[in-house]
């Protein structure tokens, strides 16, 4: 299957690893992966933000450039989300009925990594190998707008050598929220505490998520403490396999 | 009937009431997070009422629906909420009470102050509500010299520590029982000096202080969680029975009760009545649910008024999308199941209102610019449209009002820069004259444009040309047209705002209505009506 990859602003940036790791896992699943150019921001952090005008260029872009692809996938529950109940939303805002009936078919084909697998390729063994004790953060986008449910854990438990622990209280938020932590940075520590307490108590080496933004969050509280617990991508378990 | 037009809907006025916190959110939130007391009890409260709501709400087989189902209720409500208020007056008259309508909280605390009065009382007592704590109603009883006395145990508690409520179901959330008894040992009268921390004891002082209270004051004020178009009947849902004291057995009840909370018809309670205990308190069927229609002689209080607020509520109903606020039935989920509430408590949130519902509902009601920080005190989890009962997208509704601060912000600062650059260059005769200069410029461009022949060559000045038909641009107004903001039309008003009449007191809309969307996308299964034996057996019970 030839699939579009739409690595979003914050993987390309700051976590490549992720999106690097996606191409591999892809590839190694036979099929094509191609990265189209042009591609920018998905425009979720301006319309979270309230800037709903600025980001209506970035969904007129991000639809110019995934138009053609038949299949299109992100490592990123949250960027998904908003193209599947954003973009629209902001292009009829602005009057464009004809932008927003373009983004909603182009919503429609795309997905979030583990849907992209589990409903679209149908597989759950993905032939992974990481021998590591690991715990899920659902991560709210994935959980509440997607509703991905059980779909990365069903993928995890089929990883050879990992050890799945269960996190307590995995439902809430972690206090990321994007310019939240900025502008409730108090309140989003304290609620990156409580994460953070939930996650030590696992006994975890690993603590994943589909999304970077919370693992960025997640992760740096964890290694500010020095508490030798590692954030991965969901993505990057997965491509793991025994011969490097 | 005419129409006559009284201009938009205006807000819940300044200095009085508590809508309006003296601190933005982040700033009062942090006074919250270091409290370690109020992080133990949040915690603890929070938790164990979400457990106890899931569990009884995984027990409701139809939820969705009924989720559904109160949803369109309250959707249809708004769409003819003019129409059903009249209803209601005119049915509450019939039934022998007095229909007030108070535009604001001066107009609402000015009735009820005036009705005191005229009944010769010096203290009333109170059934825990939202609305006289929104509008600072104590406050001006006491300024009148009157006493109110809280009767909601929790209420009570806030009262007499000189306290703010925190929460809008448990207001005393924040205060353990060592301090609850410090509280009533300091201000409640003649309370036992051997009073211990037992809740049973607690409780007890409380009862017999109540008692007295209950038995000694012709007054009560109360709010309303519902009130039914068509029979003009009221009803208060609560836990401890003290509500149904102050309902019974003073002379006279004055009921305070926001427009929203109207429900067309009788048969609706029974949605609402179903929703809202599973949702708030986590119990199967409300405790003590008092349902009175203005008076019956011989029994009960021989005088009733309702006062009907707005306060800033028409101004909601004026945003389609905003609006969906007013949905709210006052459960409290949202807060219990929200990961900001759980960690910063009610009092950051400045308002009485307090969590999600407070956080897109205290914006809309004061206008943005009095509250600007609380759409932004969410990181958008969508914890809380998971649990609203009726379904209310508070997310979409923050991201929505922060669209709507970024944009008063842009008129703003555009209004500001372009004074302050204008008193800039008046006060620097140099760019003052080349600013003259630049003008006269301008003016001879336009002259040139003006002469412009027909056949005008379509090139990139020739955006300036005026033969040319003006397109508006695809990308918004980015085609160097400098105000994008204001390019845009302006947001869509609710039809019935340009036909103001009638209701002038409330700045309520009266005029022509918009057509009834009656009934459409209620779930067939509240409309087969297989539920209403149930209904009428309730009903009977909650007289
Ligand atoms: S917004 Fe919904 S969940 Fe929150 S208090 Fe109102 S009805 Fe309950």
């Amino acid at each position: 299957m030839r699939i579009a990859l739409f690595v979003t602003c914050l993987t390309d940036t700051m976590f490549p690893e992720a999106a690097k790791a996606t191409v591999r896992l892809l590839e190694r699943l036979g099929h094509e992966v191609v990265f189209p150019e042009g591609q920018t921001c998905c425009g979720q952090m301006h319309v979270n933000t309230g800037y709903l005008d600025d980001a209506l260029p970035l969904v007129r872009r991000h639809v110019r450039t995934f138009d053609p692809y038949d299949v299109v996938v992100a490592p990123s529950g949250s960027c998904v989300g908003s193209v599947r109940h954003q973009h629209a939303m902001v292009a009829r805002r602005a009057g464009d009925e004809r932008l927003a009936s373009r983004a909603e078919a182009v919503s429609e084909r795309t997905y979030e990594l583990s849907e992209l697998l589990t409903d679209v390729l149908g597989i759950e063994d993905v032939g992974a190998y990481y021998p590591h004790r690991v715990t899920y953060h659902p991560t709210c986008h994935s959980l509440r707008m997607l509703r991905v449910g059980d779909r990365p854990l069903r993928l995890l438990r089929r990883v050879r050598g990992l050890t799945l622990v269960e996190l307590p209280a995995a439902e809430q938020c972690c206090g990321f929220g994007g310019t939240f932590a900025v502008k409730n940075a108090d309140t989003s520590t304290a609620m990156l505490a409580d994460k953070m307490r939930h996650v030590l108590s696992t006994g975890a080496d690993v603590c994943t998520a589909g999304d970077v933004s919370c693992l960025m969050h997640i992760g740096g509280g964890l290694s500010r403490l020095r508490t030798g617990v590692r954030t991965v991508h969901l993505a990057e378990i997965l491509a793991s396999t025994e011969a490097p | 009937m005419t129409s006559t037009f009284l201009g938009m809907p205006t807000t819940a006025p300044r200095g009085v009431g508590h809508l309006r916190g003296d601190q933005p959110f982040p700033a009062a939130a942090r006074r919250s997070l270091a409290d370690p007391q109020l992080r133990r009890n949040l915690r603890h409260a929070t938790t164990t009422i979400r457990a106890k709501s899931a569990a009884v709400i995984a027990e409701a087989l139809d939820w969705q629906q009924l989720r559904d189902a109160g949803a369109a209720i309250k959707a249809d409500v708004m769409t003819r909420l003019p129409e059903l208020l009249e209803q209601l007056e005119a049915a509450v008259t019939r039934a022998g009470g007095t229909v007030h309508w108070a535009a604001d909280a001066v107009e609402a605390n000015r009735i009820v102050t005036e009705l005191v009065a005229a009944t010769g009382s010096d203290r009333v007592i109170k059934v825990k509500s939202m609305a006289t704590q929104e509008i600072g109603l104590n406050e001006a009883l006491e300024a009148a010299g009157v006493t109110p006395v809280e009767t909601d145990l929790a209420e009570l508690i806030v009262q007499l520590g000189d306290d703010r409520p925190s929460h809008i179901l448990v207001p005393a959330i924040h205060r353990n029982r060592a301090e609850i008894r410090e509280i009533f040992l300091r201000a409640m009268p003649d309370v036992d000096p051997a009073l211990t921390d037992d809740p049973a004891a607690l409780a007890a002082a409380a009862r017999r202080y109540l008692r007295q209270t209950f038995l000694h004051t012709p007054v009560a004020v109360s709010g309303a969680n519902f009130a039914v178009a068509e029979t003009g009947t009221l009803a208060v849902v609560e836990s401890e029975g003290n509500g149904r004291m102050c309902l019974t057995l003073p002379d006279t009840l004055i009921t305070v009760m926001g427009i929203e909370k109207v429900v067309p018809t009788w048969q609706d309670l029974e949605v609402f009545l179903q929703l809202l205990p599973r949702a708030s308190t986590g119990e199967r069927m409300n405790p003590y649910t008092s349902m009175w229609t203005g008076v019956t002689p011989g029994d009960g209080p021989q005088a009733f008024h309702l006062v009907l607020l707005d306060n800033g509520r028409s101004a909601v109903l004026a945003d389609e999308v905003g609006r969906q606020a007013l949905h709210c039935i006052r459960c409290s989920a949202c807060l219990n199941v929200c990961p900001v509430y759980e960690r910063t408590g009610g009092h950051a949130y400045g308002s009485v209102y307090p969590g999600p519902i407070g956080a897109i509902l205290s914006p809309q009601l004061t206008g943005i610019e009095d509250n600007a920080s609380l759409p932004y005190a969410s990181t958008l989890c969508g914890a809380c449209f998971d649990a609203c009962p009726v379904k209310i997208n508070i997310p979409e509704l923050l991201v929505h009002l922060r669209a709507a601060h970024v944009t008063a912000q842009a008129e703003t600062y555009r209004r500001v820069h372009r004074d302050a650059a204008a008193a800039y260059t008046m006060d620097h005769p140099a760019l003052y004259a080349a600013a003259q200069r630049a003008a006269r410029l301008t003016r001879l461009a336009a002259a040139a444009v003006a002469a412009c022949p027909r056949r005008c060559p379509a090139g990139p000045s020739a955006a300036t040309c005026r033969n040319r038909p003006h397109r508006p641009s695809a990308n918004g107004g980015q085609n160097g047209e400098p105000t994008r903001t204001s390019a845009r039309p302006p947001p869509r008003r609710h039809r019935s705002h340009s036909n103001h009449t009638g209701r002038a007191a409330t700045g309520l809309p009266t005029g022509r209505r918009p057509p009834r969307p009656r009934r459409a996308g209620v779930p067939s299964h509240r409309l087969s009506g297989h539920r209403a034996p149930m209904l009428r057996r309730r009903g009977g019970e909650g007289g």
